[in-house]
């Protein structure tokens, strides 16, 4: 009798299920496969050159992607993001300037924790005071912006010829630049033991449902802190690549991050109502928001137009994402409501 | 413990939210050992004192005393850890991660789960599987398990039942009383009475906010638990089961068919006809997923069938969409108030809602119409709207109260009840068994599912049983006992007339 109101058929076991789960992301990936292919196509001698050039272009998007990842996942939102990568990006370009690299790198670990503790100052703010954090971050953002042109007023600074190696320097072959190493170390060494362990169930779990997770017993509050920390620290990270991609600091340039990295998450398959994704699609994503422009000005179209082009394409692909969860909500029944019959 | 045996104390709690009191004095006292019931009408703070006793909010005042000594509980967490565990009344898995994951959140490991997943019969349930692909009785069962791997000294079960099926709900009745026999408290919330003067011992009735009494259920019955539930001023209104109906205005059945559903196929409905009469109360009457949600989906336009049709006054009907039928007459009373109504908003706007569509003035909404009908809506079914700027803020009762005022005033043919009174008090109940026999006696047609069997003598005129998807029996309401429509629920018979042959 009780049979079909408890046991659920199993239609997607194993393998299926985990196709489903992670379609989002290997969607991502075939996106990336695609533009490449385009993108040699039209430059058919693309070497090592063009790889260290999209590298090091994507990476200050890419960790800024995983820095807002961070955030809303735990169910929230950093707009002051692009804002903390300007300071970073200035601080370390203003005192690495004439210094060797031992000093280089003592300095990015205090820009780290630097950028670590401003994450956390925001989910602090958010959480003690109730404040939303749309609110919160967004006045952050002046402040942050407002710091970054305090500290350098314009373009200038610099950084040893070693430390701009991290991201365009090559340890084996010109076709793998450091940067992509870089990259998968840091996000390796950081996020990986963050997603396996407890703290990282807790951050899903927060995002997901933020009373249903308060009543299995997470520490909702510091739950929160902790995703603006981190994404704290992956922007102080993106502050230090942008260095290392443009040799110079500059108080304004990092701003459009905090927007181009919402587009990348979003792309990437995060859920802005938190919860749902990882960092892997939004990593792809910045790769493929990096090329998408270089291949419009290699087709010879213009740059203003290409904006449009950019615009458009992530919302068909959001669009295209969202038909398949779409389509599967509209048969959730409303008359059963909390039933199952 | 103390001398008397007293595992569980408080004394005053109370909790207000800005203006608004849900709780001036909560007092229980629960001895090991009991299934002690926690009754009140919507609204009276049983929620709240449960959220309390948990840790799941702070009180503003009183005492919670644990074997005498005082507790206090920052977090559901800390509650559970000092022995008081509760199954909620909504669902708190956390729905994007798997059950796997939700069971590492509380640190429940899976030897200590296993024992209580065959205990409640989960043995099949698949703990890789997202929470929110589970149905929600499935939910209930699982949140149960767990609290009850973290084997609290006071299990509360918060309105556990009100969404589960009469099956599962004995497999939580069962564990009640292993819980009782190791000498151990449940606190048991239900608006079934039958249900608690079956399965507690004692019971501590709140009102207003306020333990107006404690009942001992061996030696009284449910007259001194309703008649302290609704209170002195409301004593005269107490009514012996069937009262209603004989109350209700004489009504004439109108024989013009307002919906003729003829061998309708969809999901788990199978060629399903019978028709519905102007001026009747017609009651559905089945187990969990037998096809009667299938079949309230069709009718009120949010699927469309596989197969069969649908006339309404005799003229074949398609919906496409909740429009077209909310067009034809057919409206929806969904069981889950949330999915009907607008909960940020107020009680105004969510009755004004469907009329938006009737009361324009060159694009603009006419307000002072609007007002008038919203108004007559709500002194119709006394709607308490002094928390009415947000409908969130309403009681459950009220809620649903809400959702059946928005039709009056907009108009209809036919009202699609779907387990309107689940988790409601009695005394809304039975304000909304009046309001559904007046609308047949003044010409509307009405068609309710319910799962509490007795409401059928109370509503309806008449009851067609569903069983795996078909209408396997027929009664008229003065035959529906329970003990009839329950076997006839089971398959266990055929009874009456067999709407197929009528139909044909």
């Amino acid at each position: 009798m009780s049979a079909p109101a408890v046991a659920r058929p199993r239609v997607a076991p194993g393998l299926a299920r985990l196709l489903r789960r992670n379609a989002w992301t290997l969607g991502t990936y075939a996106l990336f496969v695609a533009v490449m292919i385009f993108t040699i196509s039209i430059h058919p001698d693309y070497g090592p050159y063009e790889v260290r050039s999209l590298v090091v272009g994507a990476m200050p998007l890419a960790f800024a992607a995983v820095a807002q990842t961070c955030v809303v996942l735990g169910g929230g939102i950093d707009l002051s993001i692009g804002a903390m990568m300007a300071v970073a990006n200035v601080v370390a370009a203003r005192y690495m300037q004439n210094h060797d690299f031992t000093t280089a790198i003592l300095l990015s670990v205090a820009v780290l924790a630097g950028g670590t503790l401003a994450g956390a100052l925001n989910g602090v703010i958010a959480v003690r005071t109730k404040v939303p954090d749309i609110v919160v971050t967004l006045a952050m953002s002046f402040v942050w912006g407002g710091v970054a042109l305090l500290i350098l007023a314009k373009p200038g600074g610099g950084a040893p010829d070693a430390f701009l190696a991290l991201a365009g320097g090559n340890l084996f072959t010109p076709w793998v630049p450091n940067g992509i190493l870089l990259l998968i170390a840091v996000v390796a060494v950081v996020w990986v033991p963050i997603r396996l362990g407890r703290l990282g169930l807790a951050l899903y779990a927060v995002g997901s449902d933020r009373t249903a997770a308060f009543r299995r017993g997470v520490k909702v509050g510091p739950t929160r802190v902790f995703a603006y920390a981190v994404g704290g620290f992956f922007a102080a990270c993106g502050g230090l690549a942008l260095l290392m991609s443009t040799g110079i600091g500059s108080p304004l340039a990092g701003t459009i991050y905090t927007l181009s990295g919402i587009s990348a998450i979003v792309l990437g398959g995060v859920s802005l109502a938190g919860g749902r994704g990882g960092v892997m699609g939004p990593i792809i994503a910045a790769f493929v928001l990096t090329m998408v422009p270089a291949d419009l000005i290699l087709t010879g179209t213009d740059p203003n137009l290409g904006q449009v082009i950019q615009g458009t394409l992530i919302v068909l692909v959001v669009m295209a994402g969202g038909l398949a969860p779409l389509l599967r909500s509209r048969r959730r029944a409303i008359v059963r409501g909390a039933s199952s019959g | 413990m103390t001398e008397d045996g007293i595992l569980l104390e408080t004394r005053g709690i109370s909790k207000n939210y800005g203006a608004v009191v849900a709780l001036r004095s909560g007092d229980i006292r629960v001895r090991a050992g009991e299934i002690h019931a926690l009754m009140g009408a919507n609204g009276a703070g049983k929620s709240t004192l449960v959220k309390v006793l948990t840790g799941d909010i702070a009180p503003n005042a009183g005492v919670i005393l644990l074997d005498g000594r005082e507790a206090r509980f920052a977090s559901p967490a800390s509650a559970r850890r000092a022995g008081l565990a509760s199954v909620y009344q909504d669902v708190s898995l956390v729905p994007l991660l798997t059950i796997a994951q939700n069971l590492r959140l509380t640190g429940t490991t899976m030897a200590a789960i296993r024992p209580w997943l065959q205990e409640l019969e989960l043995e099949d349930v698949d703990l890789s599987e997202y929470a929110r692909d589970l149905p929600t009785p499935t939910l209930h069962l699982l949140d149960l398990a767990q609290t009850l791997a973290s084997l609290p000294r006071v299990l509360i079960l918060d309105e556990v039942t009100a969404t589960l099926p009469a099956d599962l709900s004995e497999r939580v009745f069962r564990v009640a009383r292993r819980w009782r026999a190791e000498g151990r408290s449940v606190v048991l919330i239900s608006h079934r009475m039958t249900e608690v003067k079956a399965l507690c011992d004692r019971a501590t009735v709140l009102r207003d906010g306020t333990t107006v009494g404690v009942v001992d259920l061996a030696s009284s019955g449910q007259e001194e638990i309703v008649s302290l539930m609704l209170g002195p001023a409301a004593a005269s209104v107490v009514v012996s089961e069937g009262a209603v109906a004989d109350s209700a205005p004489a009504r004439k059945v109108d024989p013009s068919p307002a919906v003729e559903v003829r061998e309708l196929r969809s999901g788990l409905l199978q060629d399903v006809s019978f028709t519905l009469r102007r001026g009747e109360v017609l009651g559905i009457v089945a187990l969990e997923a037998q096809g009667q949600a299938d079949l309230f989906e069709c009718l009120s336009g949010n699927r469309r069938p596989d197969a069969g049709e649908i006339l309404v006054q005799g003229k074949p009907r398609r919906f496409r969409h909740p429009h077209d039928a909310i067009g034809a007459g057919l409206v929806l009373v969904p069981a889950d108030r949330a999915l009907a109504l607008l909960r940020q908003r107020s009680v105004l706007e969510n009755i004004a809602l469907p009329m938006v569509n009737q009361l324009r003035r060159w694009g603009l909404i006419n307000t002072r119409a609007e007002g008038r009908r919203v108004r007559t809506a709500i002194a119709r079914l006394e709607i308490d709207t002094r928390a009415g700027s947000r409908v969130m803020r309403l009681s459950g009762g009220n809620q649903q109260k809400v959702t059946i005022a928005r039709w009056l005033a907009t108009g209809f043919l036919t009202l699609l009840c779907f387990d309107p009174t689940r988790g409601i008090d009695i005394r809304t109940k039975e304000q909304i068994y009046r309001v559904l026999r007046e609308l047949a006696a003044s010409g509307s047609a009405v068609l309710l599912f319910t799962s509490e069997m007795p409401e059928i003598q109370l509503a309806c005129d008449r009851a067609l049983v569903m069983f795996g998807g078909r209408v396997v029996a027929e009664f008229p309401a003065h035959d529906a006992t329970e003990a009839v429509l329950l076997r006839a629920a089971h398959g266990l018979e055929r009874g009456g007339a067999g709407p197929a042959e009528a139909a044909s």
